[in-house]
């Protein structure tokens, strides 16, 4: 195909390399590349299933070209941490019971990174407007909106680490 | 091993619960929250293909030839496979999940669609090629010669006389019918009768994992295929479709995107397993999200008629109900599902004079399937509305009426059955309705509604399937526990509750069990992650293995401690003696003593479910399921006037779930139940036109988003009078059950008329509203 592009970008800090065509999404080449951790639910931008950070904004990687993300820092749900330095946000998922079927997850975490860091002590009307593009069938939300306010409340540092509410 | 003894609790004696009961982050919940959780579409193999599949954008069309030629010819695409291909090979059994057919008609569904299609998306061919993009572009080079055909697409038309044929010679895919006592005389002692008619609609399961798989014939001529099912044992249909042993074809689940029913009948594993014989190589499919909309079926449309006879007391004498669902183009799990529908079409009540006949008709619509609730929950959504209904004529409150006629243990049900566990319907019902507070008074442009329902749902699969499930425990040498037992985790934390089990009952934390799950050929079979019955059955099975090896231990440590095995305790890593806690060792000194005495560490054990032998075919009387759940949903709603929109303000699920085991994931349920009963009640709904299906997307299918979420509570009681481990009853489809027929009522409630066909759009709530105007000024 003559319309091929290499593709230089960050991905968790470490720099990947691959070729693209002008019109593959960038969710379709990270995960061809492994990063698997991003989730697809529909290929249309309505379940936010695939959200990553972008230059620490977040995106639907379903509807973002991969050309447009040549030279960019791009991070997963797995740059935000892991066990031994697990983001406030990821510990407040295990802890309130926020993942069920886990599938919608790795957005709902980017997402709400997104959220607060955008608005570090949001309401609850805030958090179901932040979480609004993404979609969860499994929790009916509930703990998940717990989860953001625990988490926000321990990176205001207002309650010791991992005490869940 | 035994069969369980029906009249009494079951809960362990000797076992203080340290954490069965508690609240406890789920031993799945870490890898899925930092991402490393691997899905059915997320597996990588050297030298994969990968397929796409062509379906029908037609409902109803005879198929003149299909012509794959240009396909074939396309660069990169290796296997192009059609119905002309497969021959005899192109059927597949849909009956009875996991048990590779039963008894129902006409339960085996081409593969592929051979001379005609029947349903707008019925799979026409498979493609493997090196792409996704590849696949995609053959697909696009398929020409079909297509005859339409007229077909028939309401549930009643297709029943009439010379209706198009879709299915058997009558388009019936089954009936049922009740007779029980006397229905004349019920009626003749009614002070008041009221006849309703109710309808529901189509419902999308809307896992968000769309169906993947990967399939591939390792170096044994093994076929592997590793899906996103609720079911392993489909390991034997794929068999039997293929012509392969069974012992040839291993199917494994690894974390499930969410189930809901939809991944319970087989989906793509066939189609991969196909493509991976034909083509030597390993074969991946992941379904877009459209295609997912119409490769599993659907909640079953569902219209009920309900004639009620009752005194002015509110003492229900007598009921006659009409039952009929929307079968679509295939039988699937139609008749379970009605005769689940029939069993709970008087939901949690007590009717002693009773006549029922059910019927599940085919269409050329979308094939209807299993999903959360199965027949039952539409029923309880038709039952409580009426009994509401029958309390406005009678001028009764609602609650009463329902106390006035609630069944309780040791009367018989539907069937005849006698319920022996504990029935909390009163319980529940009067907390939930207390939890919602004082009704709020109306403004000008808001009408507030409160509403309940109560239900009666099942748990556990139909006895006379003689369902069983097996599981394996056993302590390693340094004290650590291994759970092998193959039952499917779809996200409500089955795998985490056997942990939870076997560590309650071995003495160690459940975050340092270990559990292999999902894998039916390396492990035990446990049976089908369906009916409420993955936690009861598996887990009565991991209960009954860990108290085996618990026995054994302690017996080898009463001698060495010189004291009963009843003065011996495991917890917290320690075996000790109850009155004196110091005199004890660790449970990896234990295991050194155990082994050295060669005491057998291991146990695997089967729970039989209590096994039945059918219905009487005129009276519709015998055992159908092993126990009933019961509780009761409340639902605090506002009603905008002027736009008909509904917002639910506050959701109150109260149940007794026998015994929690993780209370954590008991709310999970309960909450999740209530979102999606919600949309059930207000947004969801498949539009098929002439079986088209209309909005087969998230943007145009709409589930409740966070906005939508009220403020949720969760009472869960604990009667401890369950079939399952500790005395659990099965929760994942009773707390969904009375949702949506909470919100119904308290809409009724709110606006003072009620809306008879679901679901309560804003279209329908305004001309309901105005509807009720014009007659308020005609009188
Ligand atoms: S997959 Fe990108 S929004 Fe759904
Ligand atoms: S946990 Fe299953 S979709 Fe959110």
């Amino acid at each position: 195909m003559s319309n091929e592009k290499i593709i230089n970008l960050t991905v968790n800090g470490a720099s990947v390399q691959f070729i693209a065509p002008s019109h593959r999404t960038l969710l379709e080449a990270l995960r061809h590349e492994g990063f698997v951790e991003i989730k697809c639910g529909c290929e249309k931008g309505d379940c936010g299933a695939c959200a990553v950070l972008m230059d620490g904004e977040p995106i639907d990687s379903c509807l973002t070209l991969a050309w447009h993300a040549d030279g960019h820092e791009v991070v997963t749900i797995k740059g935000l941490g892991d066990k031994g330095n697990a983001d406030p946000l990821q510990k407040a998922f295990i802890d309130t019971g926020a993942s069920q079927c886990g599938y919608c997850t790795p957005g709902m975490i980017i997402a709400a990174k997104a959220l607060l860091k955008e608005n570090p002590d949001p309401s609850l009307d805030d958090i179901k407007r932040g979480l609004s593009g993404n979609l969860c069938r499994c929790t009916g939300y509930t703990r998940i909106f717990e989860a953001v306010e625990v988490a926000a409340a321990e990176m205001r540092g207002e309650t010791q680490e991992g005490e869940a509410a | 091993m035994s069969t369980p003894d029906l009249t009494t609790p079951n809960a362990i004696a000797n076992v203080n619960l340290r954490q069965v009961g508690k609240a406890k982050p789920r031993n799945d919940a870490p890898t899925k929250v930092y991402g490393k959780a691997v899905y059915a579409g997320d597996f990588y193999m050297e030298n994969m293909l990968f397929a796409k599949v062509l379906h029908s954008d037609r409902a109803s069309a005879n198929i003149r030839g299909i012509d794959t030629s240009a396909a074939k010819a396309l660069s990169g695409v290796h296997c192009v496979l059609t119905a002309e291909d497969l021959g005899d090979l192109n059927r597949v059994m849909t009956d009875l999940p996991g048990q590779a057919g039963g008894g129902t008609k006409n339960t085996k569904q081409p593969i592929l669609a051979d001379d005609c299609v029947r349903f707008c998306g019925e799979p026409l061919a498979l493609v493997a090629a090196e792409s996704y993009e590849i696949a995609q572009s053959a697909l696009d080079l398929i020409v079909v010669d297509w005859e339409d055909t007229e077909g028939v697409y309401d549930k009643f038309e297709s029943q009439k006389p010379g209706a198009f044929n879709v299915y058997g010679d009558d388009n019936i895919v089954a009936a049922y019918k009740i007779r029980k006592g006397d229905i004349d005389k019920g009626f003749e002692d009614a002070d008041y009768i009221l006849e309703n008619t109710f309808s529901s609609q189509y419902q999308e399961q809307a896992f968000l994992e769309p169906e993947a798989a990967v399939a591939w014939v390792d170096e044994h001529e093994v076929l592997n295929i590793r899906s996103s099912t609720q079911v392993v044992e489909h390991f034997r249909a794929v068999a039997d479709a293929l012509g392969l042993p069974h012992n040839k074809v291993h199917l494994t689940a690894p974390y499930v995107g969410g189930g809901f029913g939809g991944k319970e009948v087989m989906t793509i594993e066939v189609w991969l397993a196909l493509l991976a014989m034909e083509t030597k190589r390993p074969v991946k499919l992941i379904q877009t999200r459209e295609n997912s909309f119409i490769s599993h079926g659907p909640r079953h449309p569902f219209t009920f008629t309900h004639k009620t006879g009752v005194t002015k007391d509110g003492k229900i004498t007598a009921m006659k109900i009409k039952v009929t669902s929307d079968a679509g183009a295939y039988a699937k799990l139609s008749p379970y599902i009605l005769l689940y529908a029939t069993v709970g079409a008087t939901g949690p009540y007590r009717v002693d004079n009773l006549w029922i006949d059910s019927t599940s008709a085919a269409t050329n619509n979308i094939p209807t399937c299993a999903y959360r609730g199965f027949g039952t929950m539409q029923a309880n959504t038709a039952c409580e509305a009426q009994m509401e209904e029958i309390a406005n004529l009678i001028g009764m409150d609602s609650l009463d009426l329902r106390r006035q006629n609630f069944i309780q243990t040791g009367d018989p049900n539907t069937t005849g059955q006698i319920i022996r566990s504990a029935v909390w319907s009163d319980k529940c019902a009067t907390q939930a309705k207390a939890a919602l507070g004082d009704k709020e008074d109306n403004t000008d442009h808001l009408a507030y509604g409160h509403g309940i329902a109560c239900y009666q749902q099942s748990y556990g699969r139909i006895r006379w399937m003689k369902d069983t499930s097996e599981s394996w425990v056993g302590m390693e040498m340094d004290g650590t526990v291994i759970v092998r037992c193959a039952v499917t985790d779809i996200g409500a934390g089955q795998m985490s509750a056997l942990a939870q089990i076997a560590g309650e009952v071995l003495g160690v934390p459940m975050s340092e069990v270990t559990v292999y799950f999902g894998d039916g050929h390396v492990n035990p079979l446990a049976g089908t992650s369906t009916a409420s019955r993955a936690l009861y059955m598996s887990g009565k099975a991991t209960e009954l293995a860990s108290v085996a090896v618990r026995e054994n231990v302690l017996t080898c440590m009463a001698k060495h401690f010189d004291v009963s095995v009843g003065e011996l305790d495991l917890a917290d890593g320690r075996v000790f003696v109850l009155d004196n806690p110091e005199r004890g060792m660790t449970v990896k000194e234990m295991i050194k003593l155990c082994a050295a005495e060669g005491v057998h560490r291991h146990n695997l054990a089967i729970y039989r479910a209590p096994p039945s032998e059918g219905l009487d075919p005129e009276t519709g009387q015998g055992e159908v399921f092993p126990d009933f759940t019961y509780g009761a949903h409340a639902a605090k709603v506002s009603v905008d006037v002027d736009t008909g929109e509904v917002t639910v303000i506050k959701s109150v699920g109260a149940h007794d779930v026998g015994q929690s085991i993780n209370l954590r994931a008991v709310e999970g349920q309960i909450e999740g139940s209530a979102l999606m009963g919600q949309g059930f009640a207000l947004s969801e709904e498949l539009i098929l036109e002439k079986g088209v299906l209309k909005n087969g997307s998230f943007s145009e299918y709409l589930i409740p988003t966070s906005e939508d979420v009220p403020e949720i509570e969760c009472i869960v009681l604990e009667s401890r009078s369950g079939l399952g481990p500790f005395g659990s009853k099965g929760i994942g489809e009773p707390v969904f059950s009375p949702v949506a027929a909470s919100i119904v009522n308290a809409v009724a409630d709110a606006i003072g008329t009620r809306i008879f066909h679901l679901p309560l759009t804003p279209e329908k709530v305004l001309a309901a509203i105005n509807e009720k105007k014009m007659k308020q000024a005609a009188e």
